[in-house]
């Protein structure tokens, strides 16, 4: 079964930001992690260290059609974009979108076609508008959507753009949202953990 | 900050309609035409047809399929979306530099080199081995098979014309790979685009190839294989690998891409990893 995902999107800004949230996540976190982050391709060895050294989760880059697994955090390697199908990852060569590859929005809009409501999408800190359209679509296929509150970001367009594109998400600090990822583990199941967390009206 | 009309605002029934659609379209161009998308990875060829609805314009995924039952000129627009991945010359530098490491001492053991590059869409990738080649004085005995299976794609590469703002970030990749020279010597610029130096390419046959329906044709040293199977599904992977291993000769040299690996197939057992992280593999099997 594929386990709930968490997809995150983050540019400018986007590695001290989600150092913030990986720092307090268990090693038996019941869900899969998914990041894209805008960077510039040499370090994109060094987001993967620091995540490992930040949080106790295994971390690394996916292998094409390798299947996801709760508990562990994928990171979109440079030069692809990446993508959801089913169980597994897979991967694109198309020409960049929003001026990026790996695109926030490719990822997305995969994992919302791919699981529908069992996927939280979080649009962090960045310069652009890159995940806004993603997280709409995860919006509308029935999944959660969390904003990183542009006062707090240290680059806002990101999150505004994702806020107009999804007036309903929810405006979180960084560390809400890592509260909010800790509820995930305390809850019994899952779909019990969305019922309770305290994220208001989704 | 966002238009509102930007924002593709289409109700839930449309992504379960587009569901129905795809499939359709897919055994449509199959049954019209020939070429065969039925098992590519859906999440990528969804991706790709909705550009190719966008691109013409058309409201619908079966609008698109109307049209391109009945107008080839329409097909071969939809093959430019569905097929030619945008890559660069030199992409990820590293993998040439261990290549030029690893692999370049074997194959100067032949007196004569096979090389078969599939996939190779806009032939960026074709010509950077080539210039490698050249360098490392392999290209003179080597016949190199480009094959893609778009024939326009082909056209492209044989003509070997690139834009020329392109070559700023493939002389970095270069200089990355340990080239032995300036890579402004492989090109001539003109207006806008260069033009690659015809030498390059005079061991190179462009053909059509499609991985998906045609057979091995010849036995070869090396294949070149990165990024292609990518836009397909796991079984039609296992049957791609199977005609990789059936065409390749013993102690011959796979080259995957990147995210690819052997590990997940059946024919792990039949190659040794030459460098498991650029995915340079030798059959032993």
């Amino acid at each position: 079964m594929t386990p709930h995902l968490v997809v995150i999107g983050a540019s400018l800004g986007g590695l001290e930001a989600l150092r913030v949230l990986f720092r307090e996540l268990p090693s038996d976190f019941p869900a899969a992690i998914v990041i894209v982050q805008h960077r510039a391709m040499e370090e994109s060895g060094e987001l993967a260290m620091l995540l490992g050294e930040a949080g106790s989760l295994s971390v690394g880059f996916p292998l094409d059609k390798e299947r996801i697994l709760a508990g562990h955090v994928y990171i979109a390697p440079p030069n692809y974009h990446l993508l959801v199908e089913e169980d597994h990852f897979a991967f694109s060569l198309d020409a960049q979108e929003n001026h990026a590859r790996p695109s926030i929005d490719v990822l997305f809009e995969s994992v919302a076609d791919a699981c529908g409501p069992s996927v939280t999408g979080i649009v962090l800190t960045g310069t652009g508008q890159d995940g806004a359209r993603g997280l709409a679509t995860i919006h509308r296929r029935g999944g959660l959507a969390l904003v990183q509150s542009p006062r707090e970001a240290r680059a806002p367009q990101m999150p505004l753009a994702a806020l107009e594109a999804v007036p309903d998400a929810r405006q979180l600090t960084l560390e809400e949202i890592g509260q909010w990822l800790f509820q995930l583990r305390i809850a019994e199941s899952f779909e019990c953990g969305l019922r309770n967390a305290d994220c208001g009206s989704f | 900050m966002i238009p509102q009309s930007a924002i593709r605002n289409l109700k839930p029934e449309i992504d379960n309609i587009e569901a129905i659609e795809v499939p359709l379209l897919v055994e449509a161009v199959y049954r019209r035409w020939g070429y065969d998308f039925r098992d590519y990875a859906p999440a990528s060829l969804k991706r790709r047809i909705r550009r190719a609805v966008a691109s013409e314009e058309l409201p619908s995924v079966s609008a698109l399929q109307e049209r391109v039952l009945r107008d080839e000129a329409c097909l071969q627009r939809f093959l430019d979306q569905v097929t030619v991945s945008v890559t660069s010359m030199f992409r990820d530098p590293g993998f040439y530099r261990v290549f030029r490491q690893l692999a370049v001492p074997l194959l100067k053991k032949r007196r004569s080199l096979r090389i078969w590059h599939a996939g190779c869409a806009g032939g960026e990738e074709v010509y950077s081995m080539a210039i490698l080649l050249h360098e490392e004085g392999l290209l003179d005995r080597a016949r190199f098979y480009a094959t893609d299976l778009n024939p326009a794609a082909l056209d492209a590469a044989r003509e070997g014309i690139y834009p020329l703002e392109t070559m700023k970030e493939y002389t970095v990749n270069y200089q990355a790979t340990a080239g032995k020279g300036a890579f402004s010597e492989y090109y001539q610029a003109g207006h806008g685009h260069v033009v690659m130096r015809a030498d390059l390419s005079k061991n190179i046959v462009w053909a059509q190839h499609n991985l998906v329906t045609d057979a091995s044709f010849n036995e070869f040293h090396l294949i070149l294989c990165r990024n292609v199977m990518i836009y397909f599904n796991a079984s039609l992977q296992e049957r791609v690998h199977r005609l990789l291993y059936d065409s390749l000769a013993k102690d011959g040299l796979l080259v995957l891409g990147r995210q690819e690996s052997l590990q997940l197939t059946p024919h792990e057992s039949c190659y040794q990893a030459l460098d498991s992280r650029e995915r340079i593999y030798q059959r032993i099997g």
